[in-house]
């Protein structure tokens, strides 16, 4: 191991390129609707947008990003394998669901000691009674759901582990033996997603050489959704990598074991799968600002425009997982897909607490084959602002670090760090201003701007579990509502917790959630009222003004 | 003329240091509790992190840009960008892990290939010296190849804050007494603290 060292160079990949991998430049689409045209809708940026132009998640899954086979149930059990090697699937798969099931459990014991302060994993004959007894019994199982509602695995298509959710990649290695007869049934496509149902599991394969990945899903999740999933978790690894060492990587050497390089990422990953379950900034394909008078925001914005340098491309300011500001060169637009992934970066480390960072990173739907160098830094110890400046190149630190220096310099002297300080401590807005009594929660996402706004979630979703199955529905809702064969453009929905409703057209998304005594009269003039508010409030919750320099 | 006159007796220099070595031996610790006098868990190093401290000696002032590098394995190879003009590279192994040690060997095989053997000042430390029971390298061990190599030595514990100061003390005055050694054959180049960066003989850009 220690005499790679130097080979390494080799791999070395040249500074990220402005220009676009695979066309996402896009024109957008002009499709006047009833009601607002794709523009004209609260949120729509003023000045055009800053993102490049997605249809939501399709973006991710469409053959133009290399081929996504949307196909009936039927035609999928017929085509790909004899009837033979089915059977041999199913086979293999209860075999595979049982140990799921065990290895959950043992997990979920491991985790419940720790709580308990004892590190040491307890003899294993011990564990499985202690699961069966009592009040505790509810729970564990519970947990235990919890746990394994979505596994995921990632392979090489030699099949060598590379990642796994739960559980060490050694104890798998024969859980990944049965995952590569799985996967051998899709051998003919290179960029393939195919999926087989069982057991009440989803299990969902997406292939992009050369690595396959894997999940195998309890949730209500469309094969789409957890496909679109499984891609972020594949564009995590380009950003880490790039495109092109990773392909290098494996034309030299097949059956290399690439947990060697993702050593320490593992977390990166974990956090993202976390991540997308509770934040629908992944499902909407979208990003959330942070709630700021617009005075406050356009001074942000203006310094961040001021403190600009030549190798730079983007400069982000964010809070948690919200924008603040963004300013980009001309001409050169952020995939929101890459802006998820410096969220997660960012949140996934707490080591940019401290000291400048400089590390090089992949923006995989801007440049797969090319590293940028992102200056990462947070701008005062106890606020949570965190500056990202991407430049293309590495060789520059300085003055990158001098662009930090004059942002902050130009902040103070417009007098702003207060608002701003003012602005963080109420991160999230109340769904109480809207002043709707049955409405208890919505998404509303502005397709021009790329940018969605949401109050936080409150009661009656407080506890975890809860709140995963609020944007549970939501995803139910969205994958119906972009269904590839038969998209809705109006879903109300029942249930006996919540009613929903989805209105989908060419310029916006907006999802409701509202109390079960709602009707469906109620809920569509509740739908006015809420986009009469949103308008009202749109220069807070959105840029409208995005800046280049 | 040697470095003599009056107004030069309190010169203040800046040094690129850096920080090299396996991942999670403790090099950001060790720069976290030199900065800030902390010590707290942390989480591997991506790319590397960029801190300052000053240090007033008694024949300098001295300002350390400390480059601390991210030991995993991915990032080796845009690790010489982080190195590439330093005037002193501290390599970290973790005494508890024989195989960090010969890590750290390597990382010094690197650094011979860059720079000429009077361009760098080299300290090897083992870290984690709160650790006694678990120890894999013995002192003496360390302390022979640091010898046989011409480094500074140093055993350090980030955590309980065992010579971590020390030894960038140590590495400090070394590129103090190799400027007055310079001056002997040619006039030292002090650099203003309010100088631009970039102009002149330092070599504190990647
Ligand atoms: N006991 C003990 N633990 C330490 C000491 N220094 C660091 N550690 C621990 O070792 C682990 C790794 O420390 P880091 O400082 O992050 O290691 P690193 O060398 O910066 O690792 P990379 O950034 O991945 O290269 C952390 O859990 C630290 O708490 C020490 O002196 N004693
Ligand atoms: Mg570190």
């Amino acid at each position: 191991m220690a005499a790679d060292v130097h080979k390494k160079k080799g791999w070395e990949v040249p500074n990220g390129s402005l220009a676009p991998g695979d066309g996402q430049h896009a024109e957008r689409a002009e499709s006047p609707t009833p009601g607002l045209a794709q523009g004209t809708e609260p949120g729509a940026g003023q000045e055009g947008a800053m993102f490049v132009h997605t249809r939501s998640y399709e973006d991710l899954t469409s053959p133009e990003d290399g081929g996504v086979a949307a196909r009936s149930p039927e035609e999928r059990q017929g085509e790909p394998a004899e009837p033979t090697s089915m059977e041999q699937i199913s086979k293999d798969f209860s075999e595979l669901s049982t140990q799921l099931t065990g290895m959950a459990l043992d997990l979920e014991e491991e985790m419940r000691q720790n709580k308990e302060g004892k590190l040491e994993p307890s003899p294993q004959a011990a564990r499985r009674d202690s699961v069966l007894s009592g009040k505790e019994e509810e729970d564990v199982t519970m947990d235990a759901w919890r746990m394994h509602r979505k596994h995921v695995f990632v392979l090489s298509e030699a099949g060598k582990p590379v990642y796994s959710r739960y559980g060490s990649e050694e104890a798998l290695s024969s859980t990944m033996g049965v995952m590569m007869a799985l996967v051998s049934f899709l051998e003919a496509e290179k960029n393939a997603i195919r999926s087989i149902h069982a057991d009440g599991y989803k299990v969902v394969f997406v292939r992009r050489s050369p690595l396959v990945l894997v999940a195998v899903a309890r949730t209500r999740q469309s094969e789409q959704e957890i496909a679109h999933e499984l891609l972020y978790i594949y564009y995590q690894i380009l950003s880490l990598l790039t495109w092109t060492q990773l392909n290098h990587i494996f034309q030299q050497k097949q059956n290399y074991d690439l947990r060697r390089l993702l050593a320490g990422s593992e977390r990166i990953t974990d956090n993202l799968l976390d991540l997308m379950a509770h934040d629908p900034s992944f499902l909407m394909g979208a990003v959330r600002c942070l709630p700021l008078a617009s005075s406050v925001r356009d001074a942000v914005s203006t310094s961040l425009q001021q403190a600009k340098a030549k190798s730079l491309v983007f400069s982000i300011l964010l809070s948690g997982n919200q924008l603040v500001s963004l300013v980009r060169k001309k001409d050169q637009f952020l995939h929101p897909i890459d802006l998820h992934l410096l969220f997660n970066l960012i949140s996934s480390s707490s080591s940019f607490r401290e000291g400048e960072a400089w590390t090089p990173i992949c923006l995989p739907k801007f440049n797969s084959s090319g590293f940028f160098h992102a200056h990462i830094s947070y701008l005062e110890q106890e606020m949570d602002l965190c500056l990202l400046l991407v430049s293309t190149d590495r060789e520059d630190f300085f003055t990158v670090s001098d662009c930090k220096r004059r942002f902050q310099e130009r902040l103070r002297r417009r007098g702003v760090y207060h608002a701003l300080q003012e602005a963080l401590r109420t991160p999230f807005y109340s769904v109480a201003q809207v002043g709707i009594p049955d409405l208890r929660h919505f998404i509303y996402k502005s397709k021009s701007s790329g940018l969605f706004t949401s109050p936080e979630i409150e009661a009656p979703y407080v506890r975890e579990e809860e709140k995963e199955r609020l944007l549970g529905l939501y995803q139910y809702l969205h994958s119906r509502a972009h269904n590839s064969s038969r998209p809705l453009k109006n879903i109300y929905f029942t249930g006996p917790r919540e009613n929903l409703l989805a209105w989908v057209t060419s310029a916006f998304e907006l999802y409701i959630c509202y109390s079960p005594l709602g009707t469906k009269a109620g809920a569509i003039s509740a739908v006015n009222k809420l986009m009469k508010w949103i308008r009202k409030e749109e220069d807070r919750l959105f840029i409208l003004t995005p800046q280049t320099y | 003329m040697a470095g003599t006159s009056l107004d030069r007796t309190h010169p203040t220099y800046i040094y690129k240091v850096v920080l090299l070595g396996s991942t999670s031996v403790g090099k950001s610790s060790l720069a976290y509790r030199y900065v800030k006098n902390d010590f707290k868990e942390s989480l591997p190093t991506m790319g590397c992190a960029f801190l300052t401290q000053t240090l007033c000696l008694e024949a300098a002032t001295v300002r350390l840009e400390i480059w601390d590098t991210a030991g995993q394995e991915k990032y080796h190879s845009v690790c010489h960008l982080y190195y590439r003009g330093a005037h002193a590279a501290l390599l970290v192994y973790d005494i508890t892990s024989k195989e960090t040690l010969s890590r750290a060997k390597l990382w010094l095989q690197e650094l011979e290939k860059e720079f000429l053997h009077d361009e760098i000042v080299i300290a090897l430390v083992g870290n984690k010296t709160d650790l006694m029971a678990e120890r894999e390298v013995t002192t003496e061990e360390g302390e022979e190849f640091a010898k046989s190599k011409n480094l500074l030595y140093m055993e350090t514990s980030a955590k309980s804050n065992y010579h971590v100061s020390e030894v960038f003390t140590a590495v400090a005055q070394e590129l103090v007494a190799r400027e007055g050694e310079k001056a002997a054959v040619q006039r030292p180049a002090p650099t203003d603290l309010q100088e631009p960066r970039g102009s002149g003989p330092r070599c504190c850009q990647l």
